[in-house]
């Protein structure tokens, strides 16, 4: 069974300028070229996104790109020009003010790049804010925002200010603060983008650590195809506006749908990016422990060119499905990327 | 030397037919038998006065709407700011008193003099250290010893009434502001003009509409304080980071919510600011809110003034200075204080409120041991020290010894700057003026501006101000001449010179402190009353934004010019010259502008020396509280700032174009 689509969007338009409106009236599909003439500045342009329940699902482009004003059109921070929001089956662009502050209090949260701390409350009434606003009882609150700031690893520091509190520790604040009311849908904008190298690849690691316990739907936008092969499902590729490929991050290394799509994927190392699924061989050889299929390549290269012999590689069932040899992993290490 | 190109040479020769026209103007029009060039004839004036009178007592006797009449809207508004300013007023200044006239009984005192004090010190400590309690401690010691005590309160309290009506409406409607763009777009105009326009010209139907008192007083206080909070709050909260919008929204706030409890406190620290510059408003308006009713320092100043009783105005100016150094170093620490956040200490709610209980402790105190011994509620009378004497001494003593140097100065400033300017301004045929201001307007901004120069110099004609008006000119001319001569040089050499600047710096920011009448005081000491020392208390008042913006300006010249020309083999000389005051011109002229305002802002108050401008046509409107004649010569006023607002700032985006700051 295909997992349930939790956020979708269908010809998302989002044009800046004072005939925007009247621009897509007249031309339901304007080119480049007539957005130009128009005067308008195209933000989104006929962007169509589905979102399967669970999934990672990672925005990625260069700066003005766009990536900001769709997230913020799929939350409807930003009112859409044109286009159909669904979430859950409702549609967003239709919701009262007062359905979306409801879908908003209990179903979303959101992570900023700059972490968007109130600065006149502390850690821990910062993470119950959004308890606070809804009149959840005080005793309960407390609980659930302790319960949440531990789980960031800031406990001890529930009564610091943001200002006494390095980068990375306000993101995890921000972090808590949006998983606090326990929403299915997770936003982050660039949540790692203003933090050192070091201490990005550190929350990454905890991003994928509380997503392996959350199951959140996750919409996650960066501008680093490297962050967003190690996180990603799937990822939707943004130049000027426009959604050019939408795919997991073997298929853009491997079929990326346009030059610009190759470029971004050629500085990257393949065996970051390649399963061990991606480059066996089919059929069972081998009598050593499996690899899983979606491992990596560059996670299990030392291993396999070690060995002697090709060794199995299993599916997520645990089914021997193939298997994987030095010449392979020789391949994606060396190769100059025609693999397969 | 760069030859003049055409219209250069149109402009200086337009500029000496204007002097020479003006210079025998009167003899000419005697000459030509046609009187009315040089004075507009009375038959031809419109009586705006009469029908603005009639309009304003129709208001007050018979406009309603439905059963409310508009006497009741100023009576409920008037009641409103009476309450608390009566119970603040007790507080401070009166005690609570029972009864009226002689059987009045005072059921309980004012609070005490040392519970003040130390409430003050207090405060100053928890706002910032003790050099800040220090500080305060002696500013309100000083009123006490000096015998001010008591008509300080009084300003005290209308302070404390006047400040938190004024930054609370204006953070009201600079809410409302930045919630509904179309009032924005209503009330950002009317901000705009209420900058320009000088407080006189709203005194006049202030006072007609809350007669002369206390309330009138707060009324005209709270709009000359408001509008710049409203500009502070409407950019402070379009300044709050998108983010912070963005996550209020996102967390599911509703509208008010978001406001309250994610915007406002997130550009608290930008509103502070405000507050800030509302007290300073406040305390500027002390004096002249006496004019219609204030009581306390702003009175003793002004009834000092018109007695010439130099050593009392003096002393009261001073206290004035004193109280506003003190209340506003104390709102700025206090400002900082609320902008961070601090830990709460731990403890019972009296340990963590130590000052607040011992204060509390001393009133009770005050208030039981007060009935045996009156020292502990008053400082005694006896011990008061006044410099009255000292100061009327002095100024005997200077005019004693040195009355013909003072004397040759004010006869040379006169003969050769002042008189001259004002021979040929009133002798400049009024159609010639009017063409002129509207060629000006033309040249500066197009035909808006041409249209706006030349209607509103038509309107201060048909109303018959004419000469008044330019007297005013004159006067806000010869100011600004002065100032921008001693001011700018000041500010080239500030910018140019730290040890000069950081000399400069405290100096203007004192005068900046000190309440705009307190110049007066010295001046007319000296050269007693006449246009030679309104022209000296006006440049003192006036001159700080031309050192202030002159000094910025040059600064901000971008340091790859100045190298340019250094590469180029500029001397110092001629780098200024050349780069420098160029490129600082823009900013100079904008300097000039607020010296303007500045020194039209001065005009009532210089009318008490016996100027015979549009200033005294409003001071003698507000004596006898004639809302027409106010209000047409305030409006006059106003015109005269908004012409010239308008067309400097024209010239200015004219200079900054030429030199490609904007486009
Ligand atoms: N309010 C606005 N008015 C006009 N143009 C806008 C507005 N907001 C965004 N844009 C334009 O829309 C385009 C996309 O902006 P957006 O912020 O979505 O980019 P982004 O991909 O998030 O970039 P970054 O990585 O810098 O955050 C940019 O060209 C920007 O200039
Ligand atoms: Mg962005």
């Amino acid at each position: 069974m295909p997992p349930k689509t939790k956020l979708s969007c269908r010809n998302v338009w989002k044009l800046y300028g004072p005939n925007a409106e009247r621009l897509l009236k007249t031309t339901p599909n304007p080119t480049a070229d007539d957005i130009r003439k128009a005067g308008v500045i195209g933000a989104v342009r006929n962007a169509n996104i589905e979102i399967a329940e669970g999934e990672i699902f990672v925005i990625m482009g260069l700066s003005g790109s766009g990536k900001s004003t769709l997230v913020r059109c799929l939350s409807r921070l930003i009112e859409p020009t044109t286009g159909e929001v669904l979430f859950d089956d409702t549609d967003l662009l239709t919701a009262s003010d007062k359905e979306l502050i409801e879908i908003r209090r209990h179903k979303m949260g959101m992570v900023f790049q700059h972490f968007a701390l109130l600065p006149h409350l502390t850690v821990l009434q910062n993470v119950m804010f959004p308890l606070t606003i809804q009149a959840t009882p005080q005793a309960e609150a407390n609980a659930k925002a302790h319960e949440v700031v531990e789980l960031v690893g800031l406990k001890g520091r529930e009564d610091y200010y943001p200002r006494e509190l390095s980068g990375g520790q306000q993101q995890r604040v921000g972090i808590a603060r949006s998983l606090v009311t326990e929403p299915d849908l997770w936003f982050l904008d660039e949540p790692f983008s203003a933090l050192d190298p070091l201490i990005r690849r550190e929350m990454q690691d905890e991003f994928l650590r509380l997503q392996e316990r959350l199951h959140k739907t996750i919409v996650f936008i960066t501008h680093d195809f490297e962050e967003a092969v190690r996180l990603a499902d799937r990822i939707a590729i943004m130049k000027d506006g426009v959604v050019i490929q939408i795919a997991t991050p073997e298929e853009l290394v491997m079929h990326p749908a346009t030059d610009y799509v190759a470029e971004f994927t050629k500085h990257i190392p393949r065996s970051k990016v390649l399963t061990v699924g991606g480059v066996m061989t089919a059929g069972a050889v081998g009598e050593e422990d499996p690899i899983a299929q979606s491992t990596r390549v560059s996670d299990v290269a030392e291993r396999i060119i070690a060995a002697d012999a090709p060794i199995p590689v299993s599916d997520s069932s645990g089914q021997i499905v193939g298997s994987i040899d030095r010449k392979a992993v020789a391949q994606v290490l060396f190769g100059d990327g025609d693999v397969a | 030397m760069t030859r003049l190109n055409r219209s250069q040479i149109i402009i200086l020769v337009l500029v000496l037919i204007t002097i020479v026209l003006g210079y025998y103007g009167r003899d000419l029009s005697k000459a030509l038998d046609a009187r009315w060039l040089t004075k507009f004839p009375s038959a031809w004036v419109i009586p705006f006065k009469a029908y603005i009178s009639s309009a304003m007592a129709w208001l007050i006797e018979d406009a309603a709407v439905g059963p409310v009449s508009f006497t009741d809207i100023t009576r409920a508004i008037a009641w409103l700011i009476e309450q608390p300013y009566n119970l603040v007023l007790a507080l401070l200044a009166h005690g609570f008193v029972s009864g009226q006239g002689n059987d009045a009984q005072v059921i309980v005192p004012a609070v005490s003099w040392i519970v003040v004090i130390t409430a003050v010190i207090a405060l100053g400590q928890y706002c910032r250290d003790w050099g800040l309690a220090a500080l305060v401690g002696a500013c309100f010691i000083y009123l006490a010893v000096f015998g001010q005590w008591d008509s300080a309160m009084v300003t005290l309290a209308s302070v404390l009434i006047a400040v938190p009506i004024g930054a609370g409406g204006g953070l009201l409607l600079g809410i409302l502001a930045y919630r509904y763009p179309l009032f924005e777009n209503i009330i950002s105009p009317v901000l705009d003009l209420m900058q320009t326009i000088p407080i006189f010209a709203y005194l006049v139907p202030i006072l007609f509409m809350f007669g002369f008192g206390p309330i009138s007083a707060l009324v005209a206080t709270i709009i000359y304080a408001t509008p710049p909070m409203v500009r502070i709050t409407t950019l402070a909260l379009k300044g709050v980071d998108p983010e912070i919008l963005d996550f209020g929204r996102m967390a599911g706030t509703t509208q008010r919510q978001l406001m309250w409890r994610v915007l406002v406190p997130s550009a608290s620290h930008s509103l502070m600011v405000g507050v800030n510059q509302v007290i300073m408003l406040t305390l500027n308006m002390v004096i002249i809110a006496s004019m219609i009713g204030a009581g306390g320092l702003g009175f003793d100043v002004l009834a000092a003034l018109r007695r010439l009783d130099i050593g009392a105005g003096f002393e009261a100016g001073i206290a004035i200075v004193v109280l506003a150094i003190a209340v506003d170093r104390l709102s700025q620490a206090f400002a900082e204080r609320m902008g961070q956040v601090y830990h709460e200490a731990s403890g019972s709610w009296v340990s963590r409120n130590r000052r607040t209980v011992l204060v509390l402790i001393l009133l009770v105190l005050t208030w039981v041991l007060g009935q045996f011994s009156p020292l502990l509620l008053e400082y005694p009378d006896s011990q008061t020290i006044t410099t009255g004497a000292f100061w009327d001494d002095t100024v005997e003593y200077l005019n004693v010894n040195y009355f013909d140097t003072f004397e040759a100065i004010k006869v040379f400033f006169l003969t050769w700057f002042m008189i001259p300017i004002k021979t040929v301004l009133l002798g400049i045929p009024w159609p010639w003026a009017i063409a002129m201001l509207t060629l000006l307007g033309w040249q500066a901004g197009g035909w808006r501006l041409a249209l706006l120069c030349g209607g509103m110099a038509s309107l201060i004609l048909v109303s018959g101000l004419w000469s008044k008006a330019m007297v005013t000119v004159y006067l806000c001319g010869a100011s600004v001449i002065l100032a921008t001569v001693i001011g700018v040089p000041l500010g080239v050499l500030a910018a140019l010179n730290k040890r000069a600047g950081t000399a400069i710096n405290l100096l203007i920011d004192t005068l900046q402190t000190l309440p705009s009448f307190v110049y007066l005081i010295p001046v007319v000491m000296l050269f007693r009353v006449g246009d030679f020392t309104a022209l000296i208390a006006i440049v003192l008042y006036a001159l700080a934004p031309a050192v202030r913006y002159a000094a910025h300006g040059i600064r901000s010249v971008s340091e790859e010019l100045i190298e340019a020309g250094l590469v180029s083999g500029c001397t110092r000389r001629q780098l200024l010259r050349h780069i420098r005051l160029p490129m600082a011109l823009p900013e100079i002229l904008l300097g000039i502008n607020q010296t303007i305002m500045l020194a039209l802002s001065m005009l009532v108050i210089t009318a008490l020396v016996g100027t015979r401008d549009l200033g005294q046509e409003v001071y003698i409107a507000l004596t006898k509280a004639d809302t027409g004649r106010g209000l047409v010569a305030g409006l006059s006023i106003a015109f005269i700032a908004i012409i010239a607002d308008r067309l400097i700032n024209a010239g200015a985006r004219q200079a900054r174009i030429r030199f490609g700051l904007e486009s």
